[in-house]
């Protein structure tokens, strides 16, 4: 049973009898007459015979543009992209002036970007080809039926009605895949490059060298692979260990501060509260000018007389010192934080809940692991994993604190504090192996993949968005 | 019973001013050396032996090539406006779709966040750099400065996700109740979303502006070597190098008293919707 509805602004259940949500690609095309299907190649002529001018226009106007790149520049990037370039730049003698003047040569690095980009269009514009045939179908099947069919005032309102998310998404979007998708892609096709300081662009090209980055990284024996495995590991227990020191410290002090004895609340929330309002990186930065070997710390030491006169603690040149010393000034930095956010979800749990708990007869404990633990859970799962994240990705925390160091000779250009990321700065920036930092990026990544997407579909934040809403 | 209860709270009060303590020394010891009228670096005491307002003063006056705190103080806060309002823009944008909205490509959204958030952001960052470079923005510092506000704000979209766990606890029926009433969603967002989400608007704001005061790596990628436009962290970073420190190290100080001031005066302000913001805070 199908309810079509007179107003055309509020008939979206009958579009959706139309086109359920659920329908496939192919059971539209099967389902679309002849101009629906030439619609696919023709945007939006569907929509142009049925008057919906203004919407087929712009399907029309979309793939008119999409021919003109492909044919002034599309095709050519193209054909680059998977060569990556073939003249090299040269010296050649100039007669006329006299000198030596450089040929322009291929930029292997332009080469890629551009191909990256035309290769990101194209996608687009075969999900506007689909959009073109989907719009010619409904049109189609709106008419077949005797329902209205849309004006171009239809579809603007449909922006602020059923289809807000497409404005409200527009540029969100946009930003998010210049900014992030397509320089994303780059780097990771950067990976199966020969793009190290040896093969720098605009002077010599790089070229596609399929897996021999990553089987680099895996041979055992390379210098590489004695570096990854090992910074690997620190990674690791500095992200387990930051986060799980600053939520659970964090939250016994908000227990601490939120118990009915403890006086004078509000003076020790600002207490801790005071060093979150200062800003990390002049946290991190006087952190590592008062651990430094004659900073204050080490003289207060001399002072009480803990350590003779010129003894100072290696607290960031000794490997142990230095990771010991970073995590307890990552704690310094973090367990406010935790304090803060758990004291807000504390007070916001819902006191009916601990009446009813209470009349039942419940104890404490039984109240804390029954519904504090797990409201806390829920809110603070997404939290938990994003701060995992954060620490594996902590570039400031220990670029600022140490640099990377106190270096190592058995490394490739790493430190024993060095984290994946800061390693990633080091081999691109300094370096300059750009293909290898890139394969170090793609592992921090599938570390990241691994540990918290299967986390976080277990959490109830995910599987039941709506719990407690 | 008595007794012990009067243990209990005794020893809670002792450990919590021994942490107190520790959390309040380092920012003690940064005042402190702020005001000290020795100069150089690293010195044998704690306390200084004189104090002086000088190191402030010579912080706002020194403007040579290499330091000038003043122009990187108004760069950041420039940077900061711009990207402040694009980022809460996108963010509570897409919040408010992932919360309250159900659309097809909802689902694929978040997880392609989810994904994306995984990568270290530094890597893309130098395609970034490709880029903004390709497309010309990287000849001037001026443009620079557009650069690294498009930088701050671009993909401030995905970083939606503690915006949505607020939304996610204003409750359904107070939009389903615009509904009903003939409010469209366009009406429903700005006349009853909106106004519910200001602790969480706040937060937002307040997150993306302070991102450029502490944001290092960006801002020394795009900026390079071009001291001038530097933003005030790089700038700080830049006076305890090697070749500064002894000439800086007490007008770093009185340059991180005076950054912080604004902040932290800006976050106590702020804090009450800090703390709604993250857990939510709207009873249905």
């Amino acid at each position: 049973m199908e309810t079509i509805s007179k107003n055309p602004r509020t008939d979206a259940p009958a579009l959706r009898a139309v086109l359920p949500n659920t329908a496939r690609p192919l059971q539209v095309i099967r389902e679309s007459d002849a101009i629906s299907k030439l619609s696919l190649l023709i945007f939006g002529l569907g929509n142009l015979i049925n008057r919906q001018i203004g919407r087929g226009l712009l399907l029309l106007a979309i793939e008119i543009g999409y021919i003109a790149y492909m044919v002034t520049f599309g095709i050519g990037a193209m054909g680059d992209f998977f060569t990556l370039g073939t003249v090299l730049q040269e010296e050649v003698w100039d007669e006329a002036l006299g000198i030596f003047v450089y040929t322009k040569g291929d930029n292997s690095m332009l080469c890629m970007l551009y191909g990256v980009i035309t290769i990101v269009l194209t996608a687009i514009v075969i999900a506007v080809a689909y959009m073109s045939l989907k719009s010619a179908y409904c049109t189609q099947k709106r008419k077949e039926r005797g329902m209205h069919i849309p004006t171009l005032r239809d579809d603007l309102h449909s922006l602020l009605e059923e289809n807000i998310h497409g404005l409200l998404m527009a540029f969100p979007s946009f930003g998010i895949l210049a900014f992030t998708i397509i320089p994303l892609i780059f780097m990771i096709l950067i990976a199966f490059t020969s793009y190290d300081r040896d093969h720098q662009p605009p002077g010599n090209l790089f070229e596609w060298v399929g897996l021999a980055n990553f089987a680099q990284l895996f041979s055992s024996g390379s210098r590489l692979a004695a570096t990854f495995w090992p910074v690997l590991g620190w990674t690791l227990i500095w992200a387990v260990c930051a986060t799980f020191s600053n939520f659970i410290l964090g939250m016994l002090l908000a227990l601490l501060i939120n118990r009915k004895g403890t006086r004078i609340k509000g003076f020790w929330r600002f207490v801790f509260v005071l060093s979150i309002a200062v800003p990390q990186f002049v946290t991190l930065l006087s952190m590592s000018t008062i651990f430094n070997a004659n900073g204050p710390v080490n003289v207060m030491l001399r002072a009480i007389g803990l350590l003779g006169a010129t003894e100072s603690i290696p607290f960031f040149t000794d490997a142990t010192y230095a990771k010991i010393t970073i995590i307890g000034i990552n704690m310094w930095i973090g367990i406010p934080y935790t304090m803060l956010s758990t004291t807000g979800i504390l007070q916001n749990i819902p006191v009916e809940l601990y009446e009813a708990a209470r009349i039942d007869g419940a104890k404490p404990p039984t109240i804390f692991r029954k519904i504090t633990l797990p409201y806390m859970m829920f809110v603070m799962t997404p939290t938990l994993i994003t701060a995992f994240t954060g620490n594996i990705n902590n570039f400031n925390v220990i670029y600022l604190l140490t640099g990377g160091g106190p270096d190592s000779l058995d490394y490739y250009f790493a430190g024993k504090t060095d984290l994946l990321i800061t390693w990633l700065y080091r081999l691109t920036i300094t370096q300059k192996d750009y293909n290898l930092g890139s394969v170090i990026g793609i592992m921090t990544f599938l570390v990241l993949a691994v540990t918290s997407l299967l986390t976080y579909h277990r959490t109830g934040a995910y599987k039941d968005e709506g719990a407690f809403q | 019973m008595k007794q012990r209860r009067l243990v209990s709270n005794t020893l809670c009060h002792v450990l919590l001013a021994v942490l107190g303590f520790i959390w309040v020394l380092p920012i003690f010891y940064v005042v402190l050396t702020a005001f000290r009228a020795e100069e150089g670096s690293y010195k044998s005491y704690i306390f200084p032996k004189g104090y002086t307002f000088d190191n402030f003063v010579n912080l706002f006056n020194t403007s040579n090539s290499m330091i000038d705190f003043k122009r990187w103080f108004l760069n950041t806060l420039i940077i900061a406006i711009f990207s402040t309002l694009i980022a809460a823009f996108f963010t509570v944008c897409v919040a408010y779709c992932m919360s309250r909205l159900r659309f097809r490509l909802r689902k694929p959204f978040m997880n392609l966040a989810m994904i994306l958030g995984m990568f270290p952001g530094f890597m893309s960052m130098i395609a970034v750099y490709y880029i903004l470079k390709g497309l010309g923005f990287l000849e001037t510092g001026a443009l620079k400065q557009v650069a690294l506000v498009l930088v701050y704000s671009g993909g401030a979209g995905l970083g939606f996700y503690i915006a949505k766990g607020f939304l996610d606890t204003i409750p359904k029926a107070i939009d389903e109740a615009a509904y009903i009433d003939g409010a469209t969603k366009w009406q429903t967002l700005i006349h009853i979303t909106l106004p519910l989400s200001k602790p969480i608007i706040t937060y937002t704001l307040l997150t993306a502006f302070m991102a450029p005061w502490v944001d290092y790596i960006f801002a020394k990628v795009i900026m390079g070597s071009d001291t001038q436009y530097y933003t005030i962290a790089i700038g700080l970073w830049t006076m305890l190098q090697r070749e500064h420190i002894e000439t800086y190290y007490t007008q770093f100080y009185a340059g991180c008293v005076m950054i912080s001031i604004p902040i932290a005066i800006l976050f106590i302000l702020t804090q009450k919707y800090y703390v709604e913001g993250v857990s939510g805070a709207v009873k249905g």
